[in-house]
């Protein structure tokens, strides 16, 4: 008998704990794992290290005060340049920073994926990178050429959430959008707590009606869990099965202008649970 | 390039001037990836590969490398996709020097230093949160780079930068000759005017000034000392074949004249 790792949102927070150091998949405010993170708002968990190529994800959760420490390249919202929620949060003191380039931080997930502490790169020297992430050290090659490269460390996460087109209830995952992202690596950077929720939940067979074999990047090794969550990616894009609700992102962005307009929008929309959600949503 | 004559001159607006030497930026690069960030610079590199440098390889801001001259698409439009480029193998793009980037800079010192992270001197709780390092500190160690600054001002030219992203000719050669042998920053390319590093230590020198922009103006909106080229030229415009194929086929919703309005 298959194992079936199905499970819902609330039953991938009761797995997280607070401390957690938690892989948050995407890009910027693409293909997002909505669902899981609106899960966690309504929970008590704390004091997250949030790794991710940012978006609405890191914001949410800075907004409600999740957020001990952030290691990122960007929190960007792509329609809207900066994440504001996040940027409220850096520029109060609330957050820990842990800057990363776009490339040491898929360095960072490979180094952990692969089982080694390091990679070595030439991205980061020169910059500031060197002195105020305070994790980031050189290392010299033991051949020849003698020369200093950046370090880029293993990024061991606690747990990694992802949110992909199509799964199955063993956990394969199907990407069907322009980009895999790191997702994949995400996963594979996780000692355990690795959920993936889909759109849409297949038969295993079906799998290649829905788009090539080429298409199937995300191996059921590599999942504990997987939440299947219709819209789950809202407000972010979910390419081809939705593109960005852009005036929703909008209504999003305004509620960091002050706290009064974070709790309006905090009772209007992540005071519910996701079928409230999707049910208020469903008559906008 | 027809050269233009006075009256043609003052009838071209700055934002086609501008694309014009964002364009010249990618002359000679041959079979690279021209990756220009921004409206104008989208706009700039796809004319250059649609007029002298025809094996420049484009995005279509997304995951495709496509063929096409129009800079902008919608999701449903089509495009001529020429090969798959999601953003793991823009990494192998980059890190095997076969890119030329050009990127923003909130603030850009004159070795070249760039900052778009955050402004303010506790970077544990700045002024003012930006984007992050982005592919900055990885662009600048690896390949060619240029900038563009469509708000040439002295909060963008500033004597030294708060965080340095994408690094400077001072950084570099403080690296030493092999770490740095691959950074090379092109151009600079703002509203005003074009400027290089193309003084004997790499300071920001302007090449030319655009129509309708004197030095003093540059001078002026600069936070520190610029060299300024022996015999200063103006940048030159479009051609009136270029003005075509911008207005027609590249940008026919004249996104550029949002982003340069003189």
């Amino acid at each position: 008998m298959n194992r079936d790792k199905r499970l819902g949102e609330d039953e991938v927070v009761a797995e997280l704990s607070s401390g957690m150091t938690i892989g948050i998949g995407g890009w910027g405010s693409r293909r997002k794992p909505m669902s899981i993170i609106r899960a966690i708002l309504r929970s008590d968990l704390t004091d997250l290290t949030v790794v991710s190529y940012a978006g609405p994800d890191l914001g949410l959760l800075c907004a409600a005060g999740k957020v001990k420490r952030a290691l990122y390249a960007f929190a960007s919202l792509d329609s809207i340049p900066l994440e504001p929620h996040f940027r409220a949060a850096r520029q109060s003191g609330a957050v820990q920073d842990e800057p990363y380039d776009e490339g040491l931080f898929l360095l960072g997930l490979q180094a952990a994926a692969w089982r080694v502490p390091f990679l070595p790169t030439r991205v980061g020297l020169g910059s500031d990178l060197l002195t105020l992430n305070d994790r980031l050290r050189t290392v010299e090659s033991p051949y020849d050429d003698g020369e200093t490269f950046v370090a880029a460390p293993a990024f061991e996460l606690d747990a990694a959430i992802v949110h992909l087109n199509r799964g199955d209830a063993r956990g394969n995952g199907q990407f069907l959008g322009p980009d895999l992202y790191f997702d994949d690596l995400l996963l594979g950077a996780a000692k355990g707590h690795r959920f993936m929720s889909v759109e849409r939940i297949v038969a295993t067979e079906d799998f290649t009606k829905e788009g090539s074999f080429h298409t199937l990047r995300v191996k059921r090794s590599l999942v504990d869990g997987v939440v299947e969550a219709p819209n789950g990616a809202h407000f972010t894009s979910c390419a081809p099965d939705y593109e960005r609700d852009e005036a929703f992102q909008r209504e999003y962005a305004k509620s960091a202008s002050s706290p009064e307009a974070w709790a309006e929008f905090k009772g209007a929309w992540l005071d519910l649970d996701e079928r409230g959600y999707q049910a208020k949503l469903a008559t906008r | 390039m027809t050269q233009a004559t006075n009256a043609t001159t003052s009838a071209v607006r700055r934002a086609d001037v501008c694309v014009l030497a964002v364009a010249e930026c990618f002359r000679g690069d041959g079979e690279m990836l021209a990756n220009p960030i921004g409206t104008i610079p989208m706009i700039g590199g796809r004319l250059a590969r649609a007029t002298f440098e025809p094996d420049l390889m484009m995005t279509d801001g997304e995951a495709m490398l496509v063929a096409d001259d129009r800079a902008f698409f919608g999701p449903e439009d089509d495009r001529v996709v020429e090969t798959y480029n999601p953003y793991r193998a823009m990494f192998d793009v980059v890190w095997s020097g076969r890119r030329h980037v050009m990127m923003g800079a909130s603030q850009i010192d004159a070795h070249g230093n760039q900052n778009f992270a955050a402004i303010g001197s506790d970077y544990a709780k700045p002024k003012v949160q930006l984007l992050g390092f982005r592919g900055a500190p990885g662009n600048t160690i690896n390949d060619t780079t240029s900038y563009w600054i469509p708000n040439h001002s002295t909060n963008v030219f500033v004597e030294q930068v708060d965080v340095v992203c994408g690094i400077g000719y001072d950084r570099a050669a403080a690296l030493g000759p092999k770490a740095s042998r691959f950074h090379e920053i092109r151009r600079v390319i703002t509203n005003l005017c074009v400027l290089d590093f193309e003084t004997d230590d790499h300071r920001l020198r302007v090449r030319t000034v655009h129509p309708g922009v004197s030095i003093d103006d540059v001078i002026e909106a600069t936070g520190f000392e610029l060299a300024v080229s022996g015999e200063l030229d103006e940048t030159p415009v479009p051609s009136d074949d270029d003005l075509r194929l911008i207005a027609d086929v590249i940008d026919p919703g004249e996104a550029r004249y949002a982003e340069v309005k003189a």
